[in-house]
């Protein structure tokens, strides 16, 4: 028999340590499937992790990846610091994705170079509209907001493929579900020819700074880490939870909104009954993975766009499945997960009863 | 009675990561003997008795039981050898009556038969237990007479107590000593823990001294004075604190009037209709068994559970019934609630962190919505110097701190904000000595600075010490406030235990 124990003190270094030793668990399990799978673990292994990061246009495709993952995560850490669990992300993308889209699509001749920026806002509160909801319903109801906002992805997908092969189809599409390309004035500038790398890219990267300076310096950030790690104390200290939940929901929400138009208006370029691989589910995984810390978040979202864009990799030049990226991301949560169980708890062996009672 | 000791211990040691709680204690129990194991909080007086009762395991050391080692694996091991023990915080559910609470915890058997046993028993050492009563409408004394009372139904050779006067009136308590007195009559052993010296004096026959983890003396209780048990518990001279020296003036700093509040908390206990003032340069004392709605009073004043359903309070003159907590402590009130990690501080922050979180505003450390951390670091470093709080630095985690520290640090914070008004519950209750003596005369500084204080204790003689006026709640209602010259502490007592019933007769003849 064995039982956990609660330990009396955590290792500040294990937690950091966890996520590294998630990922180097990660590739050994992955090599096994990959023999299981009749497939050289070392090449397979090798296309995956390291490939992608041997080539400009490779580091350049993570980036990319990676953009909106970590403005998601870093708004989801936000939200888990306080204890605030926001699961539809995912929803929250595709509002702001739609609302943004909105100049593009009824001005798609237009040159103004104020429709970007437009379109930005709108995204944030697209997004921030979405989040809106299970606020509202958590702080007058009690709703509980994993379930409202989970549930509310399904709502956003839909009202998305209604849009584009609705209203807002593109006429000259041939009937094929999808928006008009967007003009060239609402499509974000790329840094280098060839390279798909974009303005989206850069606000990811600064983002997590600014969030690091708001949780350290800032009154609000402080009321944040208090909320979530003791409630009571966040009451005496006069932080009242209908803000904290309102706060921290409308910040997840309008970063989440703001990675949907970016990516819209970046490689897309148009919007289509899917435009989200699962960033606003995965990013929960970089949230937790990056430890809620901003700069945890950078380098957790980089890790995750590499399984994604490996995952591609695979699939040409190995010839493995999809499905292989999903599993990845499995992995690695699920050895997250148990690491973080035995940072807190310790595994202790009870010896049998019965001898002494 | 025969020579041979009933249970003896040699050499026990006891170690947890990062403290030796104990360390080579000898304890020798006589049959028929009231033992006290008499202590300061943390001096290992708990980590000994549940090694004797088997939830802990020495590291070293051995037990010998009617003169034959033993080893006591688990509390049923130490149930079968005939040592049952009543613990400080009660194992009882709310929502079941006296007598299902008692069956669960004897082996399966017919619940007539045993409530006659109970009945018997009760009677037998004059305990007044009520079967079919439901446990949530009890109070303290009552509920330890269960557990008390189920420890008896095992017929105990050895019945170990701790701290159980803790909760009880000083009535409540004389019920207690009689009871015991009879059970070591009968040729039981009483181990009676307690850091209380007066009761410990009149009522052991042998007292086994411990100090940090070590065991510092064996005596006779009766034959020492309270002051040489408290040096050497303390293993220091004790000096008694002077009183404020400010007279009460007419200014009023707090007025409460009418208010009535209804706990959040299920079984927690409502307010009703409570009124009272507190002067500039006076401390009103409330005093009260825990659980008669101090909790729901103090969060009502500091403004944590939102609007009172009825009455007003006003801090300084103002209204404050409608405002959160950092309002009011803008008003020059501030507030030490009894829970320390995780209301009054958050144990993964640091101590500057820690400063902050009641200092912002009244400190000024926010501006345009951003912390001057290096003024809050400042303000730390003259916490920790003025109120002598013992740490590794501002930096320190607040779980890093020992409970006296850390309530020196909590009173620091708030008391350095000089505030008009300081409302404070418990403010040192499981604080060391040395660290409690600090604290009353941190406030008694305070108050002779001309600030006014509310202090809300279980323990009478830390109101008797420090109030000017003393009020006692009981079931949610207050008494009207007495000069402290006025009162006895046996009316005091009288007040704390009035039941229900009784308060309402009371009032009934008031009226």
């Amino acid at each position: 028999m064995f039982t956990l124990e609660a330990r009396a003190t955590q290792s500040a270094y294990a937690s950091w340590l966890s996520p590294l030793l998630a990922l180097a668990l990660t590739a050994i399990t992955g090599a096994m499937i990959f023999l299981a799978m009749g497939k050289a673990p070392g090449v397979a292994l090798y296309i995956y992790f390291v490939e992608p990061l041997t080539s400009w246009s490779g580091l350049s495709e993570v980036a990319v990846k990676a953009g909106p993952l970590i403005l998601i995560g870093m708004g989801l850490s936000l939200g888990f610091r306080a204890g605030v669990w926001n699961i539809g992300a995912e929803g929250q993308f595709i509002a702001g994705a739609l609302l943004g889209s909105a100049p593009a699509v009824y001005f798609f001749e237009s040159t103004n170079p104020l429709i970007l920026p437009c379109m930005m806002l709108l995204g944030i509160l697209g997004g921030m509209a979405w989040a809106a909801m299970p606020a509202l319903l958590k702080t007058r109801f009690n709703a509980n907001e994993i379930l409202v906002s989970l549930m509310l992805v399904y709502v956003a997908e839909l009202l998305l493929v209604h849009l584009v092969q609705g209203p807002w189809r593109n006429p000259q599409g041939w009937g094929f579900p999808g928006t008009r390309m967007f003009p060239d004035a609402a499509l974000l500038p790329t840094f280098f020819p060839g390279y798909r790398v974009h303005l989206g890219t850069l606000i990811a990267v600064l983002i997590p700074f600014v969030a690091w300076f708001v949780l350290t310096r800032t009154r609000f950030g402080f009321q944040v880490r208090v909320f979530g790690s003791a409630p009571l104390a966040a009451r005496h200290a006069g932080i009242g939870s209908t803000q904290m939940v309102w706060a921290t929901l409308l910040v997840g929400g309008g970063l989440a909104g703001l990675a949907g138009v970016l990516e819209a208006a970046s490689t897309i370029g148009q919007l289509m009954p899917k435009i989200s691989p699962g960033y606003g589910f995965t990013a929960i995984i970089v949230a937790f993975l990056g430890r809620l810390h901003p700069v945890g978040v950078l380098l957790a979202g980089a890790t995750i766009a590499v399984t994604y864009i490996g995952g591609e990799s695979a699939q040409i030049s190995a010839g493995l499945p999809k499905a292989v990226t999903g599993l990845f991301q499995g992995i690695i949560l699920f050895y997250l997960l148990a690491f973080d169980l035995l940072t807190r708890y310790r595994l202790t062996r009870v010896s049998a009863r019965g001898n002494a009672a | 009675m025969n020579d041979k000791p009933l249970l003896q211990l040699t050499g026990i040691s006891k170690a947890f990561p990062g403290c030796i709680a104990n360390d080579d204690i000898d304890l020798e129990i006589a049959p028929g003997e009231i033992h006290a194991l008499l202590g300061e909080n943390g001096a290992g007086k708990s980590t000994l008795v549940k090694i004797i009762y088997g939830v802990l395991r020495p590291d070293q050391g051995r037990l010998c039981w009617r003169g034959e080692e033993v080893a006591i694996d688990n509390p049923a091991s130490a149930r079968s050898l005939g040592i049952g023990m009543v613990f400080q915080h009660f194992s009882l559910f709310e929502s079941m009556t006296t007598l299902e609470n008692v069956a669960l915890a004897l082996p399966q058997q017919d619940l007539d038969q045993l409530r006659e046993r109970l009945e018997t028993t009760a009677r037998d050492y004059g305990l007044t237990l009520h079967p079919d009563r439901y446990v949530y409408d009890l109070s303290m004394g009552e509920r330890q007479r269960i557990e008390i009372v189920r420890c008896l139904l095992q017929n105990p050779s050895l019945l170990i107590l701790d701290e159980p006067t803790s909760v009880l009136t000083p009535q409540e308590t004389e019920i207690l000593f009689a009871t015991l007195r009879k059970l070591a009559g009968e040729g039981r052993s009483i181990l009676y823990i307690s850091h209380k010296l007066e009761e410990v004096r009149s009522l052991c026959d042998r007292a086994t001294i411990l100090r940090g983890g070590k065991r510092v003396d064996d005596c006779s209780p009766a034959e020492e004075t309270a002051q040489s048990l408290a040096e050497k518990m303390i293993g220091r001279r004790v000096e008694s604190v002077k009183g404020h020296t400010a007279p009460a003036a007419s200014e009023v700093r707090l007025k409460v009037t009418g208010l009535s509040v209804r706990s959040d908390e299920p079984h927690g206990t409502n307010i009703s209709d409570v009124g009272f003032s507190v002067h500039a340069g006076e401390i009103l004392g409330i005093a009260g068994i825990a659980g008669n709605g101090q909790t729901e009073l103090m969060n009502a004043l500091s403004g944590e559970t939102g609007r009172p359903q009825a009455g007003r309070i006003e801090i300084l003159a103002s209204d404050a019934s409608r405002m959160g907590p950092m309002a009011r402590r803008q008003l020059g009130a501030v507030f030490v609630p009894e829970e320390r990690i995780g209301q009054a501080a958050v144990s993964d922050l640091s101590l500057v962190q820690n400063s902050f979180l009641t200092s912002a505003f009244r400190m000024g450390f926010v501006s345009h919505g951003l912390i001057n951390w290096p003024g809050v670091g400042q303000y730390t470093d003259e916490i920790l110097d003025k109120f002598d709080v013992k740490a590794t630095g501002i930096d320190a985690l607040a779980s890093s701190l020992s409970g006296g520290n850390l309530q020196k640090f909590i009173m620091g914070r708030e008391i350095l904000q000089s505030p008009q008004l300081l409302v404070v519950s418990q403010p040192t209750w499981g604080v060391d000595a040395g660290a409690a003596a600090a604290i009353h005369e941190k406030i008694q500084q305070l108050i002779s600075a001309g600030a006014g204080a509310l202090v809300i204790s279980q323990d009478l003689d830390e109101i008797f010490a420090l109030s000017d006026r003393i009020a006692v709640i009981s079931q949610g209602a207050l008494s009207p406030p007495r000069p402290t010259g006025e009162v006895t502490a046996e009316e005091v007592g009288l007040l704390m235990g009035a039941s229900r019933t009784t308060s309402e007769t009371a009032s009934h003849v008031h009226a």
